[in-house]
């Protein structure tokens, strides 16, 4: 239910991401999801990858600010009543969500969320009946 | 005889009377330099001899001297007394226009080794000890300096030199080295290499004493040397113009290096309206030599950036203290009429553990107001959170406004991205006089 996922510290600058993303692709990472939000200074990119930990060291080899932290990987159906339903479990148990980005495969779709404690996580997961996401079951995908 | 003092009467002399030492000294000097070339035109012409001197207060009516003018008078122009009487010189490397010569006789070179044995002595070296010196022999004063010294005070004197780690910690382990002397950087080197063989400083090697120099350094590092090694690592400051080391170095406190008056006069100025700066203040380092017979200094304007330690030291020495250097009085810019040195701001910025090594400030006019921005580059990304990132960058804002009294603007950058020239890194880009 929890899984690695990788930010990388992006200042705004062009052909930045462009040269992290070369890094990668040179070292075989295959991205599953990203996204980038910024400031008017720097962005984060954050990335779900097949392999995070390689991934990561490739990236510090290179002298890029990245980290590892562990993000909560829910699957769902793409409409939007069940997200609302999936989010709201969150919200009632007093959690909330830092940020959130999905994508689909097929007709599956997955949300990652940053909630203000993944210690509770699991607790919650099985109270509402949750179905989550191993990196094992992204590595399949 | 106190056992803590090389030279006692001198390290513990009354200031009353070691100013007035200086102040016959200082007269000599002058004497001495008026038979130069150079300070023969540069004096003479002005009508100043020993007897201009009444108070040492009267030194800052003299001119200053600089490294211009040792290069423009290369290489024996500010020679006062006969060839003959030369027995060493030192030069520097000259990469940057002529080098810098500077000439000894045998009285010089006695009073030199005599101030590092000094140096040496009041950091608890004996005659018992071994004292390994890594630095470059030949041109570079470093080797010779401290060679003659240890020597002087009776240790067992390696002449190492530079290079070859294997060897270095061969020879500390087969001779049983208690002090080295190495620049900071070179001491985390034979710590790598000792740790890669499996050696412990602390079990498999007598080391006590380390004494660094010749390399900027913080007091972080100093204790990161100081843990790893198990030993007590003291500041050494020298420059090949002052002779070499010996100039200044810490006492057993720790807290600020004794600079040799005896041997100097110091000042601290502004290096830019060239007034004296009162003690505890950052300023330029001048100094005057005082029992330099064959090439004596006369208000040298070294560019090192320190300031006075006021206070007396709990040591007993009456010779006052140095704060360890701040940078080069050439880096200093001024922001609405504050001066500001970078090594203030590296301070602060290597305060912060999220940070990396690498920064730059850029000092520009925007609008009417001149504007310091500070880019610092960001260690590994401790959060993914914008919020911290912002508060990070306010709290760096709030210290350096606390330090160089104007508010810059901070901005974390990607590692390895801030500019180098010649693999060093640049510190102050000053855009206000490109417009």
């Amino acid at each position: 239910m929890l899984i690695k996922q990788l930010s990388v510290f992006l200042e705004n600058k062009s052909g930045r991401l462009n040269e992290v993303l070369d890094i990668l692709g040179r070292a075989d990472i295959r991205i599953i999801a990203a996204t980038v939000a910024d400031t008017s200074e720097y962005g984060i990119l954050r990335l779900i990858t097949t392999d995070t930990a390689a991934a990561y060291m490739e990236l510090k080899n290179n002298q890029v600010s990245a980290q590892q932290s562990d993000v909560v990987a829910i699957t769902c159906d793409s409409s939007a009543a069940d997200f609302a339903a999936k989010i709201s479990c969150f919200a009632r148990e007093g959690l909330s969500v830092e940020y959130m980005y999905c994508f689909s495969v097929g007709d599956k779709a997955f949300l990652i969320l940053r909630t203000s404690d993944n210690a509770r996580v699991p607790e919650l997961v099985s109270r509402y009946g949750l179905q989550t996401i191993t990196e094992h079951d992204l590595s399949l995908l | 005889m106190d056992e803590r003092y090389f030279q006692p009467e001198i390290e513990t002399m009354g200031r009353h009377d070691l100013e007035a030492l200086q102040l016959r000294r200082l007269k000599e000097s002058i004497g001495a330099a008026l038979r130069s070339p150079f300070y023969r035109t540069r004096y003479g012409g002005a009508g100043i001899t020993p007897d201009s001197i009444r108070t040492l207060d009267d030194l800052r009516r003299l001119p200053f001297t600089t490294k211009d003018d040792l290069r423009g008078n290369y290489p024996f122009g500010l020679v006062a007394v006969p060839m003959d009487r030369v027995v060493r010189l030192h030069s520097s490397s000259g990469t940057t226009g002529n080098p810098t010569v500077i000439c000894h006789s045998r009285h010089d070179l006695d009073c030199w080794a005599n101030r590092v044995a000094r140096c040496l002595y009041m950091v608890g070296v004996r005659d018992t000890d071994v004292f390994q010196n890594t630095s470059g022999y030949g041109m570079f004063t470093g080797g010779l300096g401290f060679q003659y010294g240890a020597e002087r005070l009776g240790a067992l004197t390696v002449p190492a030199a530079a290079g070859n780690t294997v060897r270095q910690i061969k020879f500390i382990r087969d001779f049983g080295t208690t002090v080295i002397h190495a620049i900071p950087s070179y001491v985390f080197r034979l710590y790598e290499v000792m740790r890669e063989s499996g050696i412990s400083p602390q079990t498999d090697t007598r080391l006590r004493t380390l004494v660094i120099g010749a390399e900027p350094h913080t007091e972080a590092q100093r204790r990161k040397i100081e843990e790893s090694l198990g030993v007590k690592a003291y500041n050494s400051f020298g420059m090949s113009e002052m002779s070499g080391p010996g100039v200044a170095f810490e006492c057993p406190e720790q807290d600020g290096l004794h600079i040799w008056e005896d041997s100097y006069i110091v000042e601290i100025i502004d290096p830019q309206t060239l007034e004296p700066v009162p003690d505890g203040g950052i300023g330029e380092l001048v100094l005057t030599t005082l029992d330099r017979e064959a090439m004596p200094l006369i208000r040298y304007r070294t560019r090192d950036l320190t300031r006075i330690l006021p206070g007396e030291c709990p040591c007993g020495r009456t010779h006052r203290r140095i704060d360890r250097i701040k940078g080069r009085s050439d880096d200093m810019f001024i922001v609405k009429g504050v001066n500001i040195f970078p090594m203030q701001i590296e301070k602060i910025l290597m305060q912060f553990r999220e940070l990396g090594t690498d920064y730059l400030i850029t000092v520009d006019t925007v609008g009417n107001n001149d504007e310091v921005m500070v880019e610092v580059e960001l260690g590994d990304l401790f959060t993914d959170d914008y919020s911290q990132l912002q508060r990070l960058t306010r709290e760096i804002t709030r210290q350096l406004k606390d330090e160089i009294l104007v508010t810059p603007k901070v901005k974390l950058v990607d590692r390895g991205t801030l500019p180098k020239t010649d693999g060093k890194a640049i510190r102050v880009k000053d855009l206000r006089n490109n417009r």
